[in-house]
């Protein structure tokens, strides 16, 4: 699986373009108006008619969220291995490394934000459905192991439907990998930030998704537990019409709050302020420094 | 004699119908001089037929494909986790409720004496009939079940007892009661709390180890598989639904996803696979209790030394290195990153 190497990683990805339709102009999926595409990237990809948000690329996601060429990758070089010979996997793998120009699902880097130094990781939806496997797991444990070791924030965007079921039981040991990689972060009080996008579902919703300190998700987004089909069709009684969505979690309790992309980035900025001013007053709490 | 034999077992049961038969005639003295005429020694058939059946059983249970192993699994005769708790454990208490708002009958705990050692001892619960099949909504737990479990574990940790943990379940619930009330979240939560528990934690996967229903309270220092349990990310009816958009191909799923246990040895994911008598576990419940008591004692006495931090940090080491990947070294701004993967 040979690959370009890391500088040309900072060329691959199209930005905005790369997620919405071909062509100058696209139908919106959530009220089906006619938008010019220039528009829609301009207003971060949510729709200007009726707020739908459209997934973003990775480009495009760091380019609304952290300080302009504050990005940089680790860990690029992880990639998949096919431990069960799963049927097509590698086909898909490889179909999907070439659609992406991606590794696998997750990117992972320092950067800042306002200022802020950050570890954070973006998933990407259109790399096997976000899934996770033992590289995204893996990813995601090394950037929560670096937020330990040098103190930093770690700000997780989920996308995916679950454990990619390709690689078993290796997938779903990923849940508790990443889980234990949030716990490392409570004992050593690092902040922990989750901003669920659509989709963020199964087994990476019932592990890190779920673990932040702060846990923010985009308007409309899918989240929840099983898929929605088994949802539907596993009882008679009727559904609430946002079931399993950002509105839905945070009515329940799970989601501290429900933020339009345009906000993201303030808020993280906001919460970044508040963690910094908490990590120094810890600090001068410490033994020697009198009250 | 073979009570509801699944289809690959079905030769055995006819084969233990004719034995029966044989029996039966043998015990007929008419019958007997009639085939002592005929040059007959019916005990003698009756051993060579019981001969061939012990072969054919050998035979059949050896080389069971993953989805039999997946029937082997779900088979209602199975012992469940009261069944263990009973054979193995003295003086179980068990104790109700997650100290939020309910009490989930498809986690079962308490406290018990095992091998003359105080412990927390908890499972899925499965039940054979309708009635407690409602209750115990087939070993699917809801958020109270997994919040039960984790306020068991504590209490365990506070008292420095170990924690014996059965796993059987399809799945978690996920029906809308339990979206609301945070099923993911709290699976989450166990996964996170159980690593950083300072007291010894066995699993034994005794029937279903259904994804992250399973998981939720199997994050173990030492993990036991029954030979003839199962371990899967998906219900291989769902992974077939997702692949070939057909849950009748259930079969070729479970072949696809290694979910048995001899796999999930080999992958060095759990670390044992005990043996159950011929024929399964429910076919001599006591002895597989047995077993299964001396392999959870050998578990503990191996961990019984273990400081808080040796147990702790071992379990998170554990968890941490599962997976499977390449790395490539990328010429970059640094190589912080080892490029030694770990095995597991």
């Amino acid at each position: 699986m040979a690959r370009g190497g890391w500088f040309s990683r900072s060329s691959r990805g199209t930005g905005a373009q790369a997620t919405v339709p071909e062509g100058l102009w696209s139908k919106c999926p959530g009220c089906s108006e006619i938008t010019y595409n220039k528009d829609l990237e301009r207003n971060m990809n949510v729709c200007p008619k009726c707020g739908h948000h459209h997934r973003l690329s990775l480009a495009a996601r760091l380019a609304i969220t952290v300080d302009e060429g504050s990005f940089e990758e680790i860990n690029a070089g992880v990639q998949s291995l096919d431990p069960l010979g799963f049927p097509d996997y590698g086909t898909k793998l490889k179909r999907d490394m070439a659609k992406t120009g991606l590794n696998d699902s997750i990117t992972t880097g320092r950067a800042t934000i306002d200022g802020f130094p950050v570890i954070i990781t973006i998933a990407d939806f259109g790399f096997m459905g976000g899934s996770m496997g033992s590289v995204a797991g893996e990813k995601i444990v090394r950037a929560m192991e670096t937020g330990v070791a040098e103190r930093k924030p770690v700000i997780i965007f989920s996308a995916s439907g679950g454990a990619r079921m390709q690689e078993g039981l290796f997938s779903l040991m990923q849940m508790a990998k990443t889980s234990a990689g949030a716990a490392r972060l409570d004992s050593a009080g690092v902040p922990y930030v989750v901003v669920l996008t659509h989709p963020t579902t199964a087994g990476v919703y019932a592990s890190y998704a779920s673990l932040g300190d702060v846990i923010l998700a985009e308007p409309g987004a899918t989240v929840g537990f099983a898929g929605l089909r088994v949802g539907n069709q596993s009882m008679g009684v009727k559904l609430p019409d946002d079931f399993q969505t950002s509105e839905f979690q945070q009515r329940c309790g799970m989601v501290d709050r429900v933020v339009p992309r345009k906000e993201i980035r303030t808020t993280l900025a906001k919460l970044l302020a508040f963690f910094a001013f908490a990590t120094v007053s810890a600090k001068e709490k410490a033994p020697g420094v009198t009250a | 004699m073979i009570s509801n034999p699944l289809d690959f077992e079905k030769p055995i049961a006819e084969l233990d119908d004719l034995i029966e038969e044989l029996k039966r005639v043998s015990r007929d003295p008419q019958e007997r001089l009639e085939g002592k005429a005929n040059g007959i020694d019916i005990d003698a058939e009756i051993a060579r037929f019981e001969a061939a059946r012990e072969q054919m059983a050998k035979q059949v249970y050896s080389t069971l494909s993953p989805w039999n192993e997946v029937q082997m699994a779900r088979h209602p005769d199975r012992p469940y986790t009261l069944d263990y708790i009973g054979m193995i454990c003295d003086d179980f208490l068990e104790l109700h409720g997650d100290r939020t708002n309910a009490d989930d009958p498809a986690i079962v705990g308490g406290i018990a004496r095992f091998n003359g050692q105080q412990v927390v001892v908890m499972g899925h619960q499965k039940a054979r009939d309708l009635k407690g099949r409602q209750l115990r909504n087939f070993g699917s737990a809801r958020p109270a079940g997994f919040r039960k479990a984790m306020r068991l574990m504590k209490l365990a940790e506070k008292f420095n007892r170990p924690i014996i943990v059965f796993v059987d379940t399809p799945a978690a619930e996920a029906n809308l009661m339990a979206e609301e009330e945070g099923i993911s979240l709290t699976i989450a939560v166990c996964l996170r709390e159980m690593v950083g528990l300072t007291v010894p934690i066995v699993v034994s996967v005794i029937g279903e180890g259904g994804s992250g229903g399973a998981l939720g309270i199997a994050v173990g220092d030492r993990v036991i598989m029954l030979e003839h349990s199962v371990y899967s990310v998906i219900p291989p009816e769902g992974c077939a639904a997702i692949l070939w958009n057909d849950r009748t191909r259930a079969a070729d799923a479970a072949g696809a996803l290694k979910l048995t246990a001899k796999h999930a040895l080999e992958f060095g994911l759990v670390d044992e696979v005990l043996p159950e008598p011929v024929g399964g576990a429910h076919r001599d419940p006591v002895a597989t209790a047995a077993a299964l008591k001396e392999a959870i004692v050998r578990g503990l006495d191996a961990l019984a030394g273990k400081t808080a931090q040796e147990l702790t940090d071992g379990r998170y080491d554990r968890f941490r290195n599962m997976g499977r990947w390449e790395e490539e070294t990328l010429p970059g701004p640094e190589s912080d990153e080892s490029t030694e993967q770990p095995e597991g």
